[in-house]
């Protein structure tokens, strides 16, 4: 009798094992998922823009999983249950209606959705781009041209400016201004929040902060060309004093912006390199902004 | 005297494209000879090429989707083996010229040429048998649509030998897809086959719509309706409404880019906001006249193969309907990082979100479906509680997204890339699939085979979790879309598991092929005699497998929802004595729609390649065909009673003995049978 019982379970921990195993790599594949999601992207945020807007994706999924769990539950307890060999499942060939599921299958979906469009009302209100965060200190001003295909900040009220590297101070409030010297990009910093368009003869805006020192990635989000993929620049976050002291360093290190040097910044490059400008003369956001300065490719310049 | 073309449009130094070429280039030669050896030309003419028949059209939709699966397929893996390939300093094995053009020639392909010709296909082939009626209201109008859609696909094809396709993304964004910053003839070639095959989805879409609202079988109210044909009227009351406002947009680039007109300019008051604004006010309906049909297609599998009813019929409808309107009032959610401001962005998010409710009904009343059935587990259901579980999660990332704020930080990441393959993988393939295989015993006679119709459902549904999981995962990580390559090395292990994702569902689409080659050859094991192998509910299955030209001898009368169902309950099964059948008349086969389509590729061509005395040939030839149709009078034919009842009669001896019977004893056993079930439905 013993050996039987041996038997029966062994006969059945290997029937389980295939699940078993598939169940553990399914685990890990999530569980890896999960963790790898968390590193640098905006899950890992390190502003007030960034950290509110995971406070959002994890509150809407949250509520949104409570509904969507269960439905994915039922659909596959009902189909297995009702399968067409279970003689125990009740068959009920004309049933159609019942007014008070109708009733629940409309207030569920109907509820979540007035929940969640409230908060998403809510929020786009308190985190709308061009609003000012709240702070006690006055914002730092940064214009962002978008060249082909690299990134120009301009710092108006130190007169510098720079190409594919932002620096900030930590815990003041970036007000960025934005444009684009030909097509479309997007401005976008993952680990500080939210990202916005930039666009030829018009200007958005965007408020920004970094709360930590650090190293970030920035990039263009929308794709604009054969060097989209390195339009990429380096955001670097550290104290006020640090700020300072690189904006004099920046200041020191001379050359300046002037309209020949910019005229070389507008033709299309590919070239990733990070420059520095000590001295902006003639500032030409504005031109950019207004559509008074606009570039083209040529197909040559272009690939 | 040849434009801008010449010997250098011939992409000679890109091995893969000359690779391509040529097996292309051998398929199709081979194709050519084995149909002129075998003496097949005269059949494919008569019988497919110049049919009138809405199914005929709708297998050659179904066809044609099929074929440009693949080659939107080929140019999705080639992106994920070149994401798998190049990260951090490393360039993978496609330069961003060529990328680039795979990249929007997926999108645009898979959108226009795959997801569009499957629905309409599908649309085209059911719902006028659904309808109890004899085909479309535009019988030749249908061949034309068709046949101008195949136009595009030539010419989108064509760009992969001849010159270059758009380098810009599927929705060609000014001021990128502009004279200034894309002069070669890709986006001229992405606007004309558009420009075509829009065409013949405007026309199908005309032609569907007047076919539900006017045609239906006697009896049959706009609440006896199948909930497949809703699902049609709605599909097509938006391309009716949607596809209008594409082709004036792609009008307008037109003229920016070929008169030097300035829409959507940076210069001299163009506007590439407008663009936007306008391509998405087509482009949200136009996920709907995807998914919306489908869900028609999962109603009718669900209830079918749970032995009941649908349930809440009326709210599947309301929720139809409902998805109809509010689809036009949501595109803003494509660009709510365009600065739009706070009230403008949340009343599209909130808008947008209004869409799941109606949807969120639909999963809830398939879920009450299945609930007290019999559900037997054949292919098509498997798809269905495929798409439910996958479904429910791309809606929700997509009401992630909706949440204005969200999006800021995943708009055009990887997780919206990831998030509307899950809906249009999860729902538009997996019902276009459930759909193929459900319908094809009405269309060919025979059942598609089981055991590998399940290892393809198997091979879509692990390969998309595959796939596209992890793009979430990456898209959260802060990866953009579009990116030839990338300097974050971290993001290569996901991408390489989105790699095999992609190889499984390669070995999903090898495994379609077996599996229509197989079925073939077996098609006498899995012969349909009844008409009615699963058991439906619907009219389409009262009538033989394949059905006759006229599809109803005599139109059926309908007096529920399952209206064949009903017919069934009742015992009204039987087929009429011959001396009720009457002449019909069938709209003649027609060839204006291929020729039509042979003058729009030349037309197209020469604009492209801008050889504008070729282009004045194209238009005449079109004008010319279009005016010899239109002085045709011997349009219809007419099939004589006789002939109708003989048919008819042949049909009702299902379990027909032999052919080599005396005719006599056939005949006899033939009379018997009707006699017997006229006599058994008399009451009716």
């Amino acid at each position: 009798m013993p050996q039987m019982d041996d038997k029966r379970t062994e006969g059945s921990v290997a029937s389980r094992r295939p699940l078993g195993q598939l169940v553990g790599i399914v685990g890990c594949l999530v569980s890896s998922l999960v963790l790898a999601s968390c590193r640098q992207g905006v899950l890992d945020p390190r502003g007030p823009v960034g950290k509110a807007e995971r406070v959002m994706l994890f509150d809407a999924t949250a509520i949104m999983l409570a509904v969507i769990i269960p439905v994915i539950i039922l659909t596959l307890v009902f189909a297995w249950w009702f399968r067409a060999g279970n003689r125990r499942a009740i068959y009920r060939p004309n049933w159609e209606y019942s007014g008070r599921i109708e009733l629940i299958v409309w207030s569920i979906p109907a509820l979540v959705i007035v929940f969640l469009g409230g908060m998403a009302w809510i929020a786009s209100h308190e985190l709308d781009p061009p609003r000012p965060l709240q702070s006690s200190t006055l914002p730092v001003e940064i214009e962002v041209v978008a060249l082909d295909w690299r990134w120009l900040f301009i710092y108006p009220q130190e007169h510098i400016a720079t190409v594919n590297h932002l620096m900030v101070p930590t815990g003041v409030p970036i007000h960025f201004r934005l444009t684009s010297t030909s097509v479309m990009n997007s401005f976008f910093i993952p680990q500080l929040g939210s990202q916005i368009y930039t666009m030829p003869g018009m200007t958005t805006q965007l408020y920004l902060q970094a709360d930590q020192a650090g190293t970030y990635t920035g990039f263009s989000a929308q794709f604009s060309g054969p060097g989209f993929a390195d339009m990429q620049f380096t955001v670097v976050a550290d104290s006020r004093e640090k700020f300072q002291d690189w904006l004099a360093e920046v200041h020191e290190q001379g050359g300046a912006l002037d309209s020949s040097k910019f005229a070389e910044l507008v033709r299309p490059s590919r070239a990733a390199e990070e420059l520095t400008y000590g001295s902006v003369p003639q500032d030409p956001f504005a031109a950019v902004a207004d559509g008074r300065l606009v570039t083209r490719w040529s197909p040559e310049e272009a690939l | 005297m040849f434009g801008r073309l010449s010997w250098s449009a011939i992409p000679f130094d890109q091995p893969i494209v000359m690779g391509t070429c040529a097996t292309v280039g051998f398929v199709l030669f081979a194709i050519l000879v084995v149909t002129t050896v075998k003496g097949w030309w005269p059949y494919l003419w008569r019988e497919w090429i110049t049919s009138v028949d809405h199914k005929r059209i709708g297998v050659m939709y179904m066809i044609l989707g099929l074929v440009m699966l693949v080659r939107g397929f080929s140019d999705a893996i080639m992106m994920r083996a070149q994401q798998a390939l190049a990260a951090g300093h490393a360039q993978g094995y496609l330069p961003p010229e060529h990328y680039d053009q795979i990249f929007s020639a997926h999108g645009t392909i898979m959108i226009f040429f795959v997801a569009m010709p499957f629905v309409v296909g599908l649309m085209n082939f059911a719902v006028p048998l659904q309808l109890g009626v004899r085909d479309v209201a535009f019988p030749k109008l249908n061949s034309v649509s068709f046949w101008i859609t195949a136009a595009g696909v030539l010419l989108v094809n064509l760009s992969l030998f001849l010159g270059e396709f758009a380098c810009t993304g599927w929705l060609a964004y000014p001021p990128l897809s502009e004279l200034a910053y894309s002069p070669g003839v890709g986006v001229d070639y992405y606007l004309w086959s558009l420009q075509l095959s829009g065409l013949g989805t405007l026309l199908s879409g005309i032609n569907l719509t007047t076919t539900i609202l006017k045609l239906r079988a006697p009896g049959m109210g706009y609440r006896r309706m199948p909930v497949f044909c809703w699902t049609a009227l709605a599909s097509n009351l938006l391309i009716v409404a949607a596809f209008p406002v594409l082709t004036a947009t792609f009008a307008m680039l037109l003229l920016d880019r070929y008169c030097g007109f300035h829409f959507f300019t940076n210069d001299l008051g163009g506007n590439p906001m407008m663009y936007i604004n306008l391509i998405w006010i087509w482009g949200h309906p136009e996920v709907y006249i995807l998914a919306i049909p489908v869900f028609g297609v999962f109603s009718e599998v669900v209830a079918t193969f749970s032995g009941k009813p649908l349930f809440g019929y009326r709210s599947m409808v309301l929720a139809t309907m409902a998805i109809c309107v509010l689809s036009f009032v949501v595109w803003l959610h494509h660009f709510f990082t365009m600065g739009a401001g706070a009230n403008v962005n949340a009343f599209f998010g909130v808008a947008t979100m209004l869409i799941a409710i109606p949807t969120g009904v639909k999963v809830f009343n398939w879920l009450f479906t299945l609930y007290g059935g019999r559900v037997q587990y054949t292919v098509p259901i498997y798809w269905t509680i495929g798409f439910m579980v996958t479904f429910v999660i791309g809606g929700m990332t997509g009401v992630l997204q909706a949440i204005p704020p969200a999006d800021f930080v995943l708009h055009n990441s990887l997780f919206l890339v990831a998030h509307f393959h899950n809906v249009v993988i999860g729902a538009v393939v997996f019902g276009v699939m459930a759909g193929m295989t459900y319908w094809f015993p009405k269309a060919f006679g025979f059942r598609l085979n089981e055991p590998l119709g399940k290892a393809v459902f198997w091979c879509w549904f692990v390969g998309f979790y595959l796939a596209f999981m992890p793009l979430y995962a990456l898209g959260l990580m802060g990866a953009t879309r579009r990116m030839q390559h990338y300097p974050n090395t971290h993001w290569q292990p996901l991408m390489l598991v989105a790699l095999a994702g992609a190889v499984v569902i390669l070995a999903g689409i090898a495994l379609t092929v077996t599996q229509i080659v197989v079925s073939i050859r077996q098609r006498h094991a899995n012969r349909d005699r009844t008409g009615d192998p699963w058991n439906a509910r619907t009219l389409e299955w009262s009538m033989p497998s394949p059905p006759p030209a006229w599809n109803f001898a005599q139109l059926p009368n309908v007096q529920s929802t399952d209206a064949f169902w009903q017919m069934k309950e009742e015992g009204r099964l039987g087929r009429a004595l011959s001396s009720a059948f009457v002449d019909l008349h069938l709209p003649r086969n027609s060839p204006v729609g291929i020729f039509l389509a042979f003058f729009a590729v030349i037309l197209g061509f020469a604009l492209i390649w801008r050889i504008y005395w070729l282009a004045g040939v194209g238009l005449l030839g079109a004008v010319a065909v279009a005016l010899l149709e239109f002085w045709k009078t011997d349009l219809e034919m007419r099939i004589p009673a006789q002939d109708v009842a003989a048919f008819e009669r042949a049909q009702a001896t299902p379990a027909l003995p032999a052919p080599n019977h005396d005719p006599e004893t056939v005949h006899q056993i033939a009379d018997d049978r009707e006699s017997v079930r006229v006599a058994s439905g008399g009451r009716a």
